[in-house]
């Protein structure tokens, strides 16, 4: 049963890692309506900024976090600023098609500047040890991906929910003209909201590292998985999200561990379903 | 008398001189063809996509012999013509890579595959071409069946799970659980370990098949636990796969349990220890090299890499292999005399023996599969470095498969 129990913890932090990556594209996708491709190039950004800044400048770890975040945000702002903002208006075929692009274009740079090995991240000892908690044995790193994605949550649905700033969002999102119309500067807002969702997917990338291995191939292994928690949970809500990736999580632990033979493949028989039945997903909510 | 009043009845000067420019210029082009023999070595090489540093490895392999051993053998100049198969997927891209190295660049022997369905792709058309190819490193036993064409530098699955198999059951473990990757090479290294474990007397109490590119080993790691076995034997692709598997493995305290860890070397891969870290620390592996091996060819192949790339660059495996995969092109023209037609080549392969990196290797005149060292090894700290270190050396391993 301790078994079970462990592999449920373990499931749960897998399933915060997920969110933490995705929330950024839910961002953009739900709120700006912008399908972002290239969120995963963005996740890849602070993950390089993250291993430069622990293994070569020997930035202690906890600092690596905020800085992966703070940079990356201005790079995504640049880009939305530069290029972005000028495909808000063209038709989805479009964005797809420009955003995956970017996002070879990240990799193949990226191939050129670090090379195409794997990146070793040395965690701290404080974190790569084992805790107990309750009886339940779990890894420091795991535990702090559940606690940076519970603060991460719960900061999030505050900021759009209780803050000026969310309720201009939501409110240039519902309708951009009337929302101008009383004064709300909805290109800065918009450049603003796009640098925040590609540093959520920095600091995502630079919390994936210790755990999924970094290299330049890493905006599409990871693609998929991030649009599903997306597709699930509803673009533009993060409890849509936070419920989505931590259920893919748990489900697919669960099953790796009673059905090894099929486990793996239980999460994508679940997209279909909810698909099927959910198009918006859980709680979807788009202009 | 001069050489005008000679000539100028039967020929014209100008003409004369034209004839007898046109026929020094076929002398000396014959001369000169006579003097300057190439062999074409067409090389196929994942550079780009999820795989591209391995492509990196075996280039450097290549570059680094021909640095050291020159670009000719007698008075014939080796080049390569390396083109791009992007990783494994169908073959589709590797046959046709391979075809137009044969037809366009005229190539004269084919050097790489890397993956199994690459060189599976391209047998027939070898075969038909008639044309040799070097495989320096797909693992699957049954590649070299399936032209007569085909030589391996590399290993086979087989050669590193039976190994451990056999270790296993002579050390006195008598349970084991396999976790593998679903996929060929997967399938050959559960097949053969479980073979030769129950051949020594050890039972098989569990077995898992995880996705190619699973990095959640958790709940498969977990499971083998409850099992309680004396050791989990594992085989995943390598790469970031492989780090994810270790760190998972270690996580889990599965070593902390007193289950030991056996896996195949190239989970382990040298190139890979840093991100590994102290996950490695005594899990047992074979493979047929690591940095730490004594031997004279060793040590100039380690000088070398290090001018080349860097005092702290650690070599795979896989530059070895490509490494090696040259030596035997050059001691095959070496023993042909110079000649480049596919039939001495192949007769001088089968039989080649080499002093390697790695050991002594000899290629099975049979069987044109490999025949080498395979070296049990521990995780251990050494000089502050986390390395592989070889405490059991078998010798002369054949594929069992053949």
């Amino acid at each position: 049963m301790a078994g079970l129990i462990s592999v449920v913890a373990d499931g749960i932090a897998y399933g915060m890692l997920l969110f933490l990556f995705s929330i950024g594209l839910s961002v953009t996708l739900g709120l700006m309506r912008f399908i972002n491709l290239a969120h995963g190039a963005f996740a890849m950004c602070g993950g390089y900024i993250a291993v430069i800044l622990l293994n070569q400048m020997g930035v202690p770890f906890l600092l690596t976090l905020p800085l992966a975040f703070l940079v990356t945000g201005v790079i995504g702002s640049f880009a939305e600023r530069a290029v972005i903002r000028h495909l808000y208006r063209m038709p989805e075929l479009q964005q797809v098609l420009f955003s995956i692009g970017l996002a070879f274009a990240a990799s193949a740079l990226a191939t050129i500047i670090f090379g195409p090995q794997q990146q070793p991240m040395l965690l701290p000892d404080w974190l790569t040890g084992r805790i107990d908690l309750f009886g339940l044995e779990i890894t420091g790193y795991r535990l702090f991906l559940i606690g940076s994605g519970c603060v991460a949550a719960v900061g999030l649905i505050a900021l759009f929910n209780y803050t000026l700033f969310g309720a201009r969002i939501r409110a240039s999102v519902d309708n951009r003209r009337t929302a101008e119309g009383i004064g709300i500067n909805v290109g800065r807002l918009f450049s603003l909201t796009f640098g925040f969702g590609a540093a959520l997917a920095g600091l995502g990338g630079a919390l994936a590292v210790g755990f999924l291995g970094l290299d330049p191939t890493f905006p599409f292994k990871y693609l998929v998985i991030v649009l599903m928690v997306v597709a699930i949970g509803g673009p533009g809500s993060i409890a849509g999200s936070f419920i989505a990736a931590i259920s893919l999580g748990v489900i697919d632990a669960l099953f790796k561990y009673f059905v090894p033979e099929v486990g793996s493949f239980v999460i994508y028989a679940l997209l279909v379903v909810m698909m099927v039945f959910f198009p918006k997903g859980i709680a979807g909510r788009t202009a | 008398m001069s050489c005008a009043k000679i000539l100028s009845p039967v020929m014209p000067r100008r003409e004369f001189l034209l004839a007898v420019s046109a026929a020094m210029a076929i002398v000396s082009s014959g001369a000169v063809q006579a003097q300057e023999r190439k062999l074409t070595v067409g090389v196929v090489l994942p550079l780009s996509g999820t795989f591209a540093d391995q492509g990196q490895h075996y280039e450097s392999g290549i570059k680094l012999y021909q640095k050291l051993h020159g670009t000719k053998v007698g008075d014939v100049t080796v080049e390569t013509v390396v083109r791009d198969d992007q990783g494994p997927g169908s073959g589709d891209l590797s046959r046709r890579l391979t075809q137009e190295l044969i037809l366009r660049n005229k190539a004269d022997i084919i050097l790489g595959y890397s993956f199994t369905p690459n060189a599976m792709a391209a047998a027939t058309l070898l075969t038909e071409a008639k044309k040799p190819a070097i495989i320096i490193n797909a693992a699957t036993s049954v590649i070299t069946e399936k032209s007569p064409y085909f030589a391996r530098v590399s290993f086979t699955l087989p050669q590193l799970a039976a190994s451990l198999g056999t270790w296993a059951a002579k050390n006195n473990l008598k349970t084991a659980y396999t976790i593998v990757s679903d996929y060929a090479p997967g399938i050959d290294a559960e097949t053969w370990f479980k073979k030769s474990f129950e051949a020594g007397g050890g039972k098989i109490v569990g077995e898992a098949r995880t996705p190619i590119s699973a990095m959640e080993y958790s709940p498969f790691l977990q499971r083998a636990m409850e099992a309680k076995p004396d050791l989990v034997f594992a085989f995943n692709p390598g790469g970031d796969v492989s780090v994810a598997f270790m760190k998972s493995a270690k996580e889990r305290g599965l070593t902390k349990a007193g289950i030991k860890l056996l896996v195949t070397g190239d989970v382990v891969d040298d190139s890979m220890l840093p991100a590994i870290g102290d996950a490695l620390d005594g899990v047992i592996s074979a493979l047929h090299y690591q940095v730490e091996l004594d031997n004279p060819e060793n040590a100039k192949f380690l000088k070398g890499y290090h001018e080349m790339y860097g005092a702290d660059a650690m070599p795979s495996y896989r530059v070895v292999q490509a490494y090696d995969g040259m030596a035997l092109i050059y001691k095959a023209l070496q023993q042909t005399g110079g000649k480049t037609d596919a039939d001495s080549l192949m007769a001088a392969i089968k039989g080649a023996k080499l002093d390697s990196p790695r050991g002594p290797i000899e290629i099975d005149p049979a069987t044109r599969d490999i025949i080498e060292n395979i070296y049990i090894r521990r995780g251990e700290q050494k000089n502050g470095k986390w390395s592989n270190v070889a405490f059991e050396t078998l010798k002369a391993v054949k594929d069992p498969a053949k």
